[in-house]
């Protein structure tokens, strides 16, 4: 009895299987980094919110090396058509994109296929702070920017390096001019900030949460162009502040350049659909994101012309030439 | 204090509850065996059985004693392949090699061992005190140490390591700088510019300590041994049942109480571990020996001792600004917050408010857990010293299929396993020409923490030298490695002098 039920079981899934997917046979999702740092979690997420999409689990690997410079350069050159695996990037592999960190391949050389969540940018100073607002700061930085010093846990040239080049230029401050220190990760960053050897950190929402919490820092703006929901519903962004600077913290999946319309389609619909359930909704909100939904072409041009932008900025404060 | 026991009985309850208490013994068990394995340490046992812990479905609290039992656990596993094999277990056992190898190799593997295990022990149990005690104000104060206050420690470290300087003080300074230049391999964590890496995108990362340490000295010691094996001189080891002796305690005591404050304070200080803990230990040790270093590197009980309790109580001083602060002090300590977020439980100030049963079950579990360690090491001694008595034609092959599991399953390239092989040849080569492997290592580790530090420094001050010599903090460390190079010296010298004065004449 239980083997019959078992044997239609199976032969359901054959069927499904079949019917609804072309050539997504086995889907994989690959985080080119080790296992639990933010490649990680977002495959993760795709893991659990799209289980109900597909008729097999998506298996999570690792391709660690270059900061995804390795993966980014074997989509580009053995797997570019594989039409079963998808690969992490978050803001800061455009970032690297734009700065030719990844080598020869640029943006064009892949497809950007969906977004499953963003954090935003924060600026954090200690409770005790000088700087009660924004504008107090802002105001240092225009006059004297090296007055004031900036840390975080990325080098220069990174997404928080650029978060603070950008408040600089928001107010006409050259971002060379900004006195800035590298942590090794937001952690460190935030202690060197309660221990007062810094003044200011370019942190993101996600990882201020719990200090915001104790009372031990301020946040004076968050980088988002919108308004956070609760409970981050009090801090006022920079743009309503007056300053034009945000910056969200984009993780999703591109695809090989030389995958066939179809499947990517398919991976699109996947995630579109995965989007409006609740399962996603809970897995996304475990892993401490907040919600930014964007697939398939929409998400592939916008992500194009935002690497173009970073370029820009990059060149602006000599990070490239 | 009253609050402290208060609060650490609420803990007890928690962490003797009998699944718990299964739970603990369960990690700590694991944990040896993942730690004794070449390669495979307590960063990566814990991250992969995160995962399995959470997928258990267990509460809060059982999954988080489970995951800081393999932690512990596998700092004390990593002293087995050290001594036994020396080949590292874990970044932090790669001082025990040096006297706690050459012990086995007279047939004492069975002493070392058990005296490691004690000193293991004493380490764990100490920094547990000390942290129930004073955890959060002493987390308030590591933060307060500035990047130009890590110069400082850092030229005491190098201070203290001095006394590494075995016959050729130039091979060490040599093998210092090769460690130094391949700490520098990889993108500059100040300025994102890629350094050494040559156009492969594999080294953008820069080199894993891991992969560091077993390239150098876990692949370095399997050509050696086929070396020996080859032209007919390996000897074979006696066959051991050794036991540590009380004289061994006696003579031990002060040694493990100091490794075991300087472990427990690097620990707390977020972004040194017990890789530099046991480093700094080994080399205060040496110098508090003054005159009498002659057996140290040869299996000075004194050189295992240190080492092996100073890594031990930085795992749990480690643990200190990532419960009270929410601050990781290690890598391992970093994926154990992340464990605590995956529950939902949100690490910091709040926590022993808000979560007192995990602040201090985990606690107490970890007075459990290091009586439960001594126990299940102890009776093993034995076991584990006997793998010496597999042939070494057996042994060789299964260290390196161990070593290549391990580093591939961890870091899942396969360029680092090219690595480790390159790597492995050229520390063969160095042992060849009789330069000191440790100060290679030492200058990876030290010397990266050195640069990021003083880079951060110089940053913070916009290049004003003068903040290196700010804080009451740098000046008394500096003063340290100041006590650290002349006391020795001025000890030897007195002694010198007394000796000749009490020879008749």
């Amino acid at each position: 009895m239980k083997i019959a039920a078992l044997k239609y079981c199976v032969a359901g899934l054959l069927l499904a299987s079949s019917a609804a997917l072309a050539d997504v046979t086995a889907p994989e999702c690959i985080a080119p980094a080790k296992p639990g740092g933010g490649f990680d979690l977002t495959c993760r997420v795709a893991q659990t919110g799209l289980a109900a999409q597909f008729d097999k689990p998506i298996q999570v690997t690792f391709m660690p090396g270059g900061i995804g410079a390795v993966a980014f350069s074997q989509f580009n050159t053995t797997r570019t058509d594989d039409p079963n695996a998808i690969v992490a990037f978050s803001s800061g592999s455009l970032l690297n994109i734009a700065t030719g960190k990844f080598g020869e391949f640029t943006e064009n050389d892949v497809r950007f296929l969906a977004t499953v969540g963003a954090d935003f940018g924060a600026v954090v100073v200690r409770a005790d702070s000088n700087f009660e607002t924004l504008d107090d700061l802002m105001a240092v930085f225009k006059e004297n920017p090296a007055e004031v010093v900036v840390g975080a846990g990325g080098s220069v040239g990174s997404q928080d390096w650029m978060k603070g080049a950008l408040l600089l230029k928001s107010v006409e401050s050259s971002p060379r001019d900004m006195r800035y220190v590298s942590f090794e990760g937001g952690g460190e960053a935030l202690a060197a900030l309660l221990g007062g050897s810094i003044d200011m950190v370019t942190a993101d929402v996600g990882e201020v949460i719990t200090h915001l919490e104790a009372g031990n820092i301020r946040v004076l703006a968050v980088l988002s162009p919108e308004r956070l929901d609760a409970p981050f519903d009090q801090i006022p962004t920079a743009i309503e502040q007056g300053y034009d600077v945000e910056w969200t913290i984009m993780r999703g999946f591109y695809m090989g350049n030389n995958v066939p319309d179809a499947d990517y389609q398919t991976w699109a619909d996947a995630f579109a659909k995965a989007y409006e359930t609740e399962e996603f909704r809970k897995i996304r909100e475990e892993k401490g994101l907040l919600p930014l939904n964007l697939s398939g072409a929409e998400l592939d041009t916008k992500v194009k012309q935002r690497i173009g932008e970073l370029r820009q900025i990059a060149r602006d404060a000599g990070l490239i030439k | 204090m009253q609050e402290v026991f208060a609060s650490l009985g609420t803990g007890f309850g928690v962490a003797l509850a009998p699944f718990n208490i299964m739970l603990v013994l369960i990690g700590c068990f694991a944990g040896t065996l993942i730690g004794a394995l070449p390669g495979i340490g307590p960063i990566n046992g814990v991250a992969i059985l995160l995962p399995i812990a959470y997928g258990l479905g267990l509460p809060p609290e059982s999954a988080l004693i489970l995951l800081a039992g393999i932690y512990y656990g596998a700092e004390y596993g990593g002293r087995i392949s050290s001594i036994l094999l020396n080949v590292p277990g874990d970044a932090g056992a790669v001082m025990t090699t040096l006297d706690g190898n050459p012990m086995a190799k007279r047939g004492e593997a069975g002493r070392a061992l058990s005296l490691s295990a004690i000193a293991s022990f004493v380490g764990g149990t100490f920094a547990v005190i000390l942290m129930s005690m004073f955890g959060p104000a002493l987390a308030r104060f590591a933060v307060t140490f500035s990047p130009s206050d890590y110069v400082a420690l850092m030229v005491f470290a190098f201070a203290s390591l001095a006394s590494l300087v075995g016959k050729n003080p130039w091979k060490t300074l040599m093998g210092a700088l090769i460690g130094l230049m391949l700490a520098t391999m990889g993108i500059d964590g100040n300025t994102g510019v890629p350094r050494f890496t040559f156009g492969v995108p594999d080294l953008l990362a820069g080199i894993d300590f891991l992969i560091v340490v077993i390239g150098l000295f876990g692949m370095a010691e399997l050509f050696h041994l086929v070396e020996q094996q080859v032209t007919g001189k390996l000897q074979t080891l006696p066959v051991d049942s050794s036991f540590v002796r009380m004289a061994d305690l006696a003579r031990t005591k002060w040694t493990i109480l100091r490794a075991s404050i300087i472990g427990f304070f690097i620990g707390i200080l977020p972004g040194t571990g017990a890789s530099v803990a046991s480093a700094v230990a080994y080399g205060a040790e040496k110098r508090a020996a003054g005159a009498d270093t002659s057996e140290f590197g040869k299996g000075d009980v004194r050189g295992l001792a240190a080492p092996e309790a100073a890594n031990n109580a930085a795992a749990s001083g480690a643990m200190v600004p990532m419960l009270t602060l929410g601050i990781p002090g290690s890598g391992t300590t970093a994926i154990l917050l992340g464990a605590l977020m995956l529950f939902n439980v949100q690490p910091g100030p709040l926590l022993f408010t808000q979560h007192p049963e995990i602040a201090w079950g985990l606690i107490a579990s970890m007075y459990v857990g290091n009586v439960a360690l001594l126990i299940i090491n102890l009776p093993l001694v034995g076991l584990f010293a006997r793998m010496l008595t597999i042939p070494q034609h057996y042994l060789t092959p299964l260290i390196a299929i161990l070593a290549f599991i391990g580093v591939y399953s961890i870091v899942g390239n396969p360029f680092d396993l090219f690595l480790i092989i390159l790597l492995g040849m050229f520390g063969w080569l160095l042992r060849k020409m009789e330069f000191p492997l440790a100060p290679v290592i030492l200058g990876f580790v030290l010397g990266g923490l050195f640069e990021d530090n003083l880079r951060r420094a110089l940053s913070i001050s916009a290049g004003d030298w003068g903040i290196l010599v700010e804080s009451w903090k740098s000046l008394a460390l500096y003063g340290l490695a100041v006590l650290a190079v002349v006391l020795p010296a001025t000890l030897s010298y007195l002694n010198k002098r007394r000796a000749r004065d009490r020879a008749p004449t």
